[in-house]
């Protein structure tokens, strides 16, 4: 494994004044996630998943624990870290370049307006949308701004990406198309992703592995589940995967059941604050006939491996 | 079949003008009784006496004096007798020079306002007790300090014309969205980038809204000054002309107003339109 890229310790969020009123969203959650690695963060709403990627992008602050992004701590935004937002939050006054420009310029001040343009299109063809360029938000479908919020984040090439649910306001053909060019887009850069969803089978089909949050208040991560799926797997045949049902009902099992079970019963958290590494299709994989159905029910009867040792740092 | 809307309000506002006109004609049509006096006299008197006119005058009265005056607007014929073109001008000209001034104060300081709770919270009561003196209630006190009644004039535009774009600059600056914002942190951008880049375009529908209102109120406002402050003006002209008993004049320069005002209005509008965006 390479080294940790995105490293979380002991992060803690309250919000409130100290006292009575004052409530814990997260408490103490550790995580990493490994240069050039996919992770996808899942857990119901109201964990602070969302605040969790705003403390990583530097939009918030954490009560306490702290994150150590590419060396350095996270003290506010940077450049390095990219946003997607939930929302595109393209900016109304400006075309789809326009908005596209102005992150290439706050990039590259020192750039000519001819080159931050070129640079800017580039992106924008990337994302098939070199058609639309002179167009407003307003006159783009929603799937075209997430588009355009995409080639944003990207063209200022940034070695993380941090996404919010981009995909949720979409319908699921838009974000189908969306999620294969986002699959093409980290194939060909390799960055590393850290992204919000609270689709399953989003998070499977996307993520290197999946950090799972249990319900708040005073939620932690506590399961990490690698995603044993080939890496060539596509929209088209993942449910065909040998993996893929032992996986996807060990997180139906967390969503639906343990993570109110762990919120209910903070007492089963280790001393050892960081998540537990597991692999519910077990240590043999693809292709095994006995994988699928020796786990048709695997939440509980799943391989537990070591602490994470990546966050162990 | 139906004609476009636009044309059957064209049709209506045009069948209502006329209609106005004959009201107006037939209400100051009528002729009274005139009374016996010796000519000598007479020649002092108005038509109403001598020949039992109305001394209102009839549109057609007022038609004749426009055209006068479009022939020839920009006369100067020493203090008293200039053309309502150089008048309007001089108001134009007192209008826009406080109105400019109240920009360069409003917009700045809307934007600390905007951008700043403890500065909203710490003006707040300056702007809540300045806020609804009649700008005219300055005029005195205008008068002492600055001692020049030109410059009383253009001081009372710019404090009539500061609060409306001063309230929607900050409210404009106050409400821009919090994702906008945070876009331009997650960029990097410097503080001044993100105040030109982001705050000022996502505010400007708002801050223009503002401006419109103030030229609105400015030139309200420069009528009643130039009438206190004389010399010049329309204002200064509406009241020459009362002490003249020219009522023709007094309608002239309403109609003159109102179509200056018009003109500002609709500028404004334009600029209006060029910064708002679609959401």
């Amino acid at each position: 494994m390479s080294t940790a890229c995105i490293s979380a310790q002991r992060l803690t969020r309250r919000f409130g004044q100290a006292g009575s009123a004052e409530l814990t969203v997260f408490e103490d959650v550790c995580f990493s996630v490994a240069e050039g690695e996919f992770a996808c963060l899942i857990g119901h709403s109201g964990c602070g998943k969302s605040t969790i990627l705003n403390i990583l992008a530097g939009l918030d602050q954490a009560s306490s624990g702290h994150i150590i992004a590419a060396g350095k701590h996270v003290e506010g935004p940077s450049l390095d870290r990219a946003v997607i937002f939930q929302g595109h939050a393209l900016l109304p006054w400006l075309s789809a370049l326009g908005n596209v420009e102005l992150a290439v310029s706050a990039r590259h001040p020192d750039w000519t307006r001819r080159r931050v343009r070129e640079h800017a299109m580039r992106f924008l063809e990337l994302v098939h949308l070199d058609g639309a360029a002179t167009k407003k938000p307003a006159e783009l479908s929603g799937g075209m701004k997430q588009r355009v919020g995409i080639a944003r984040a990207l063209a200022i090439e940034p070695r993380m990406l941090l996404m919010d649910e981009p995909f949720s306001a979409l319908d699921a053909l838009t974000r189908g198309a969306l999620q294969d060019e986002i699959i093409a887009l980290r194939n060909a850069n390799k960055q590393t992703v850290v992204m919000i969803t609270h689709d399953v089978d989003e998070a499977l089909l996307l993520a290197d592995k999946i950090l799972l949050m249990t319900n708040g208040p005073k939620a932690w991560i506590a399961e990490v589940v690698e995603n044993t799926l080939p890496a060539t797997r596509s929209r088209l045949d993942l449910h065909k995967q040998p993996d893929y049902y032992p996986l996807r009902n060990h997180l139906m099992d967390f969503l639906v059941a343990r993570s109110k079970e762990l919120a209910a019963n903070p007492q089963r958290r280790g001393q050892d604050l960081h998540p537990v590494l597991v692999r519910p299709a077990g240590p043999v994989s693809a292709g095994n006939e006995q994988t699928i159905s020796a786990a048709q029910w695997p939440g509980r009867g799943a391989n537990r491996h070591a602490p994470d040792r990546i966050c162990a740092g | 079949m139906h004609a476009p809307l636009g044309l059957r309000a064209a049709l209506i506002s045009l069948l209502l003008c006329i209609g106005l006109l004959c009201v107006w004609q037939v209400g100051t049509a009528r002729v009274g009784a005139t009374v016996k006096l010796d000519p000598d006299y007479a020649r002092l008197m108005g038509i109403t006496v001598t020949q039992g006119k109305s001394a209102m005058p009839g549109p057609a009265d007022v038609g004749a004096k426009i055209w006068q005056h479009l022939k020839d607007p920009f006369y100067d014929r020493g203090t008293n007798d200039k053309g309502i073109g150089i008048q309007l001008l001089y108001s134009i000209a007192r209008v826009l020079t406080g109105y400019l001034l109240a920009i360069a104060a409003a917009v700045p300081i809307g934007f600390v306002i905007g951008m700043s709770p403890l500065m909203a919270r710490a003006l707040n009561p300056f702007i809540q007790v300045l806020k609804p003196i009649s700008p005219l209630a300055w005029m005195p006190l205008a008068l002492y300090t600055i001692k020049d009644s030109s410059l009383s004039a253009i001081f009372v535009i710019f404090i009539c014309s500061v609060w409306p774009m001063l309230l929607n600059t900050a409210f404009g600056v106050a409400s821009v969205r919090r994702e906008w914002l945070n876009v331009a942190k997650t960029l990097e951008m410097s503080p001044a980038r993100t105040a030109l880049r982001v705050i000022l375009p996502a505010a400007a529908p708002t801050i223009l809204t503002g401006m419109r209102i103030s030229i609105g109120i400015a030139w309200l406002v420069i009528v009643a000054a130039e009438m206190l402050v004389g010399g010049t003006g329309i204002g200064y002209f509406v009241w020459n002309e009362w002490n003249n008993l020219s009522i023709t004049n007094v309608i002239v320069a309403i109609l003159c107003i109102g179509f200056v005002g018009m003109l500002l209005d609709q500028l404004m509008a334009g600029l209006l339109r060029l910064v708002t965006y679609a959401d």
